[in-house]
C-alpha cells in the first residue's frame, strides 16, 4: 500500500508535467482548431533558455519566470509571423506548418546548443519526507507545487477575467466576437503566447528529470496528447485531469506489469485510441452539436 | 454589410454620415452598431452572464493588462460590468437563467440572450436578423413587445429582416418589401398592406 502510494504521488508529478503540456495544446487547439504540432518542440527550446540563463548565474527561481516571459513573447511572435498569414488556410497547410515549425525549432536548437544531452539541476532537493512510512520525494511535491501553481493561474485568468472571457470567446466564434468589439486576431496570438508559457513550464519542470537535449519533448508530446485527447481536446480542465490520470496510469503500469518499462510510450498510444474508439468527445468535451 | 461581415459589390453603405466601409470589423461596435443573427452565434459553453459580458467588455474599455491583473480599478469596472449586464439580463426576463450554459436552454430562450448581449453596448442601431424565425406563436407575441420595450425605454432604432407578417406588421414604423431582392414597396405598414405588388408577392390576393 505505502510503495501504491508513492508511486502514485510521483505519477501525479509526471502527470503535472504532461498537464502542463497538454494545457499548452488545448489553449492552441480552441484558438486555431489545430493542435500545435511543435508544441513540445517550443518547450524544450524554452527550457534550454532556462539552462542558459541558469548557466549565465541566475537562479533558477529568477530564470523561471523570465523564460515564462520570453516563451509568452516567442509564442506571440510565432503567432504574428508564422500562422496569422495562413490562419485562412485548409487543415492540413496548418498542420505541415506546425510540423514543420518543430523540425525548425528542433534543429534550431541542436544548431545553437548540440545533440549531446546535459544536466539541467534541479531546483528541489532529492530528500525524502516521510508521511506515516509513505516517502515522498521532495522533487515529486516540488514539480507538483510549481505546477499547479501556473496552472491555477492559467484557470482564474481565463475563468475570471475580462481579458479570459474575450479570449474564450474570440476562440469560440470568431465572427460574433468581432461584431462584438473584440480583436480576435490579437486574442488568438494571446492565446498563443499563454500556450507558449504554459508549455515552457513544462519542459523545466522536466529537463532536470531527463536530461536537456533537444529530443528531450518527443515522447513527453506524446503522453500530452494522451492527457488532451482523455480530457477532450478542447477542455482546459480536461487537459488537467487527463494529464494526472496518464501521469499516473503509466507511472502505476510501468511498476505493476513486468518488463512494461519498454511499453510505457505504447501505454499513451493505446489510451489515445482508446479513448477516439470509446469516448471521443473525452472527459469533459461536449458532443459537436449543430443546428441545420 | 452594414456590420462589416460582407463587402458590397458596389454602392455604399452610410449610418450616422459615415460610410461604414471605413470602420474596421471589431470597432462597429463603438459606433453604436450591433446585431443579432437568425440562427443565434452565441458562445455556447459559456453561461448566459459571460455571454452578455462579452457583449459589455467593450463599454468596460480597460486595457487587457488592467483587465487581466486584479487592480482595484478593474476590479471595480468588472463588477459595473456585471451589473449591467444583470440589468439587461432582467431586460429580457431571464434573471433565473443568468447562470446556466447558454446551450442548455431552448432556442427562443437564446434569441433573447443574443438580445441581451447586443443592447449591453448600448446600440443605438441595432440589427435583428429574423427575431420571429424558429420560434413558437407564443414566443414570437413575447419578442414583439419586447422590442416594443427596447425602442421605448431604451430608445434604440431598430433595423430586422422577417417575413413573419403580423409580425413586421404589428412593430414596425416603416416597412420596405424585397421581391427577389427588388424593392417593390416601401412606407407604413397600413400603406404597405395595401400596396398591389405586395399583396401579389406575399400577401396574396383575396
Amino acid at each position: 500500500m505505502q510503495e501504491f502510494l508513492q508511486l502514485v504521488v510521483s505519477g501525479i508529478a509526471t502527470g503535472a508535467i504532461f498537464a502542463s503540456l497538454a494545457l499548452a495544446l488545448v489553449l492552441i487547439y480552441n484558438a486555431m482548431g489545430l493542435v500545435n504540432f511543435a508544441q513540445g518542440e517550443m518547450a524544450m527550446f524554452a527550457a534550454f533558455i532556462a539552462y542558459t540563463l541558469i548557466n549565465h548565474g541566475m537562479s533558477f527561481w529568477i530564470a523561471f519566470p523570465v523564460t515564462m516571459v520570453l516563451a509568452f513573447g516567442g509564442g506571440i511572435l510565432i503567432q504574428r509571423i508564422v500562422i496569422k498569414p495562413v490562419e485562412r488556410a485548409p487543415v492540413l497547410t496548418l498542420v505541415i506548418i506546425t510540423l514543420g515549425l518543430a523540425t525548425l525549432v528542433n534543429g534550431f536548437a541542436g544548431f545553437i546548443w548540440g545533440y549531446v544531452p546535459r544536466y539541467f539541476g534541479s531546483p528541489f532537493s532529492s530528500d525524502s519526507i516521510d508521511l506515516g512510512g509513505v516517502f515522498l520525494n521532495e522533487r515529486d511535491l516540488g514539480v507538483i507545487g510549481v505546477s499547479g501553481l501556473v496552472l491555477l493561474a492559467v484557470y482564474l485568468l481565463l475563468q475570471h477575467t475580462t481579458v479570459g472571457l474575450t479570449l474564450r470567446a474570440a476562440a469560440h466564434h470568431p465572427e460574433a466576437s468581432r461584431l462584438l468589439g473584440v480583436h480576435v486576431s490579437w486574442m488568438l496570438a494571446l492565446g498563443w503566447g499563454l500556450a507558449s508559457a504554459v508549455g515552457a513550464v513544462s519542459g523545466m519542470m522536466v529537463a532536470p528529470i531527463l536530461l536537456l537535449e533537444p529530443n528531450m519533448m518527443q515522447t513527453i508530446i506524446i503522453y500530452a496528447f494522451a492527457a488532451a485527447v482523455l480530457g477532450g481536446i478542447e477542455s482546459p480542465l480536461g487537459a488537467v485531469v487527463g494529464g494526472l490520470v496518464v501521469g499516473v496510469v503509466i507511472n502505476l503500469a510501468g511498476a505493476y506489469i513486468p518488463n512494461a518499462g519498454d511499453l510505457q510510450l505504447a501505454f499513451g498510444l493505446g489510451i489515445i485510441i482508446l479513448v477516439l474508439i470509446l469516448k471521443p468527445n473525452g472527459l469533459f468535451g461536449r458532443a459537436a452539436t449543430r443546428r441545420v | 454589410m452594414v456590420t462589416r461581415v460582407y463587402r458590397p459589390s458596389h454602392g455604399t453603405v452610410v449610418v450616422d454620415g459615415q460610410p461604414v466601409q471605413t470602420i474596421r470589423a471589431h470597432n462597429v461596435i463603438r459606433h453604436g452598431l450591433a446585431r443579432t443573427f437568425q440562427n443565434v452565434a452565441l458562445f455556447r459553453s459559456m453561461t448566459v452572464l459571460e455571454n452578455v459580458l462579452v457583449g459589455d467588455h467593450v463599454a468596460t474599455r480597460s486595457g487587457w493588462l488592467q483587465a487581466s491583473v486584479p487592480l482595484p480599478g478593474a476590479v471595480a469596472a468588472e463588477s459595473a460590468s456585471r451589473k449591467r449586464a444583470l440589468e439587461m439580463i432582467d431586460f429580457v426576463g431571464l434573471r433565473m437563467h443568468a447562470d446556466r450554459p447558454v446551450a442548455a436552454l431552448p432556442f427562443g430562450v437564446q434569441k433573447r440572450v443574443e438580445l441581451a448581449r447586443a443592447l449591453v453596448s448600448r446600440p443605438r442601431l441595432l440589427l435583428l436578423d429574423e427575431p420571429a424565425g424558429g420560434i413558437s406563436h407564443e414566443e414570437v407575441d413575447a419578442m414583439a413587445s419586447l422590442l416594443r420595450r427596447v425602442h421605448i425605454e431604451l430608445g434604440v432604432t431598430m433595423l430586422l429582416v422577417e417575413h413573419h407578417m403580423a409580425f413586421v406588421m404589428g412593430i414596425s414604423d416603416r416597412v420596405v418589401v424585397l421581391d427577389f431582392g427588388k424593392k417593390i414597396a416601401e412606407g407604413t405598414p397600413a400603406q404597405v398592406q395595401k400596396n398591389p405588388a405586395v399583396i401579389e408577392a406575399y400577401l396574396g390576393a383575396a
